[in-house]
């Protein structure tokens, strides 16, 4: 009798036994594939509704609640109404391209989400040599696409936005993958499953070390989320897509189901990018004490997911949109420097291996502050604290 | 000769046909990025993973763009009417020269009569630890190109300095 | 320090998300139509009703159809037609009354200059928007059978000003009801030949049946 961690892939080897051993391996790869079209979908359905309720209540009010119990069901209405909408395709659009556009920007996320490791011995595809740069190279892939959809329109409005989406993509890249690469520096491997092992060993009698309990996987971390939200089109960077903007950027020319399609590959590349964030940083599947072993691994994958998710709306909820100028700055002038200090620290721990865990902490938090400290001083500066004449 | 390869092979031939073929030139630049994702899962299919993926990352994650953006900063979405060459037949005549040049080598060479030999197991360690030690001097150089390249492209987008107005520049954010 | 100001304002939202669960009344303003309605204030106007006293909205109606809200109403979404017989009001008057009064809502502009002008407190503003309907012209004219509504109901609206309104009309009831009873006193001696009374008798005549309009 298997146990709740490894049900999964019990189920997956009954199922694959059923059939003759040349198609076997092909019945595999499709229940994998299977269950990551229903799985990451189905979970776009819920975080959109827990998006908007959580949303509201940030805002004091209420969200959705009235289709389903306590409105959880709005993902259906919403799915129907950009079903039943009508697909105008404007007449000046190149209908190719207009028509290949979402499927570009879709079905990378489904690619790179088969690379993560979902629980213990639960992952799609086991890259041992390239998983990071495999995840790396699909993401790079939905630039096209976003070149694609706003171009295709016919509209100069809807290319403007989709040339400010691309300088952000590839500006904020960078620290995305200068951040990743800390974390591959101290593995010494590019496979995921092998960086969630390296972080299962314990100290301190019952904590993981995860990636994050070091100062470089804690700045890392953070900023390795920043590049993240950039990545996906998520607030405090959402400027190519904002209603109040561009129109909608570079899906103005898109509607129906197409519109529908474009945010699912918009979610569902916040869903792999977090997943990384998690596999990279979080430690994966592991939890965080050993004495929690008895939840189940791909519980606290999951778990850890709707954390960061639910961390990303409460920063769309509090933040302000930035400029395109404010962006741009903050990755290259702040962000890329410090990604690039980030890994000079990561090295001296490596380097520091045998010295007491206080001393090292301290000394990489330290270097870490300090240019924290000097690479914000510009931005600091140029907008000092405001006095006023007449208000105290 | 398998069916993969040959589905890969016609994939970017076909693509890379379209490339050099077609009149919109913002298709003939997808096209092309469509023949190097090609070339690179060529590559993964001869199980050069990394050289595959980086294949993608690079060319269809950065160059392609590239060239996308280039098309469209000089508004070159529509091709010249009219002839696009005086000669054409002139041209036709030297590159078919030079494609029955180069065909002959290559089956003349002894390369192609050898027999395959197994692929060596490259691992990505391996690739690292020939970078850091035997080519460290080209991967330094190119290095140093690159970063050259970058200042040369961000000396050029810098705003024109008048020495004579009195206005300074925008400071940092 | 940099980025402190984010932190603040993740707590100002963490607050306002967790507030929203306990203390709802303070952080969520939210009020769920059509199961919760908004009270309004008093003073709150959307279109005329006609108010009558009583009972019977026939002959309670305190119209008397003056025809002064009709030429004072702006964009004359009023029509009346007077009647030709007359009935008693509250102080016992002879007075018209209205046999067609019509407001069209779709004209009506609720600028509550009918209710200023009316010297006989009886055109009032309702509170009621719910008002949509599918047919723009039958659906928005409002004849005299549902404009009238009964004094209650413009007690329950506008408290303040119905107080005032009624204690008025009491007064004036009184100061009628002793005007007659005075010329009734005073008609009591009827042998003295110095004043006919027919002539010093202000009594009113005794009301005629009217037949129903």
């Amino acid at each position: 009798m298997p146990s709740l961690d490894q049900l999964p892939l019990y189920l997956k080897d009954q199922i694959v036994a059923l059939f003759p051993t040349p198609l076997q391996p092909w019945v595999g790869a499709l229940i994998a594939i299977g269950t990551l079209c229903a799985l990451f979908p189905a979970l776009f359905a819920f975080t959109t509704v827990l998006e908007r309720k959580t949303l509201a209540r940030i805002q004091n009010r209420l969200g959705p609640n009235r289709v389903g119990p306590a409105g959880f069901l709005q993902f259906a209405a919403d799915g129907i109404k950009s079903l039943t909408k009508e697909d105008i395709v404007p007449r000046n659009a190149d209908r190719v391209v207009h028509f290949l556009a979402p499927f570009v920007v879709v079905v990378p996320p489904l690619l790179a989400l088969a690379v993560l490791p979902i629980g213990r011995n639960l992952v799609a595809l086991d890259l041992k040599e390239t998983g990071l740069l495999y995840f790396f190279a699909v993401g790079a892939s939905v630039e096209v696409g976003v070149f694609m959809a706003g171009w295709s329109g016919g509209n100069k409005y809807s290319l403007l936005g989709a040339m400010r989406a691309l300088a952000q993509l590839i500006s904020y890249e960078l620290p995305l993958i200068l951040s990743a690469l800390t974390v591959v520096m101290l593995t010494g491997s590019l496979s995921l499953v092998s960086m969630v092992e390296k972080q299962s060993s314990v100290n301190f009698g019952g904590l993981y070390s995860w990636n994050v309990f070091t100062p470089w996987g804690a700045l890392g971390f953070l900023l390795f989320l920043t590049a993240a939200a950039a990545e996906a089109n998520r607030s405090p960077f959402d400027l190519p897509e904002a209603e109040s903007e561009i129109i909608a950027g570079y899906f103005t020319e898109y509607s129906g189901f197409k519109f529908a399609l474009f945010f699912l590959g918009e979610y569902l590349g916040l869903f792999a990018v977090c997943g990384l964030g998690i596999t990279l940083f979080l430690g994966g599947w592991l939890p965080p004490f050993t004495w929690l072993n008895w939840v189940p691994s791909w519980l606290w994958f999951f778990g850890k997911l709707m954390c960061l998710i639910f961390f990303f709306v409460w920063l769309r909820g509090t933040l302000p949109r930035l400029r395109m100028d404010q962006l741009m700055q903050f990755a290259w002038q702040f962000l890329f420097p410090l990604t690039l200090i980030n890994a000079f620290v990561a090295g001296v721990w490596h380097f520091t291996a045998s010295w007491n865990f206080a001393l090292r902490w301290a000394l990489g938090a330290g270097l870490l502050a300090l240019a924290y400290t000097l690479l914000s001083r510009p931005f600091t500066q140029a907008f000092p604290r405001r006095t006023y004449r007449f208000a105290p | 000769m398998n069916a993969v390869f040959a589905l890969l092979a016609g994939l970017t031939l076909g693509a890379a046909l379209a490339a050099v073929t077609l009149r919109n030139l913002v298709h003939a630049a997808l096209c092309l990025a469509l023949a190097l994702a090609g070339l690179g899962l060529i590559y993964i299919h001869l199980e050069a993973e990394f050289v595959g993926l980086a294949q993608i990352l690079v060319y269809v994650g950065a160059v392609a763009i590239l060239i996308v953006f280039a098309v469209l900063l000089v508004r070159g979405a529509e091709l010249p009417e009219g002839r696009v060459s005086r000669a054409p037949w002139w041209g036709a005549g030297f590159t078919a020269l030079f494609a029955a040049t180069l065909l002959w080598a290559v089956v003349r060479s002894p390369v192609i009569r050898q027999a395959t030999r197994p692929a060596p197991t490259v691992t990505v360690r391996a690739i690292g630890d020939q970078l850091m030690r035997d080519y460290v001097v080209p991967l330094q150089a190119i290095g140093m190109l690159l970063t050259a390249a970058t200042l040369g492209a961000a000396l050029i987008a810098l705003p024109r300095r008048d020495p004579n107005s009195s206005a300074h520049q925008p400071t940092p954010p | 320090m940099t980025g402190s100001g984010i932190l603040h304002g993740l707590a100002e939202t963490a607050k306002n998300f967790v507030g929203s669960f306990t203390h709802p009344a303070e952080r969520l303003v939210t009020i769920e139509y059509p199961e919760q309605r908004q009270t309004l204030p008093e003073n709150s106007r959307q279109f005329p009703f006609l108010v009558f006293d009583g009972s019977d909205p026939e002959a309670g109606l305190r119209c008397v159809a003056c025809q002064i809200c009709e030429k004072e109403c702006p964009p004359q979404c009023i029509y009346i037609i007077k009647s030709k017989a007359k009935k008693p009001d509250f102080v016992g008057k002879s007075q018209f009354f209205p046999a067609v009064f019509d407001i069209d809502l779709s004209v009506c502009m609720s600028c509550q200059i009918c209710v200023e002008v009316c010297p006989f407190d009886a055109i009032k503003m309702d509170q009621e928007f719910e008002l949509a309907t599918d047919d723009r012209f039958d659906g928005l004219l409002f004849r005299k059978d549902r404009l009238a509504k009964p004094n209650s109901h413009f007690q329950k609206l506008h408290p303040t000003d119905a107080t005032e309104t009624d204690t008025r009309r009491a007064a004036d009831l009184e100061k009628a009801r002793a005007a007659a009873a005075k010329a009734a006193a005073a008609a009591k001696p009827a042998t003295t030949p110095v004043t006919s009374p027919e002539a010093s008798n202000p009594q009113p005549p005794p009301p005629t049946p009217q037949p129903p309009m």
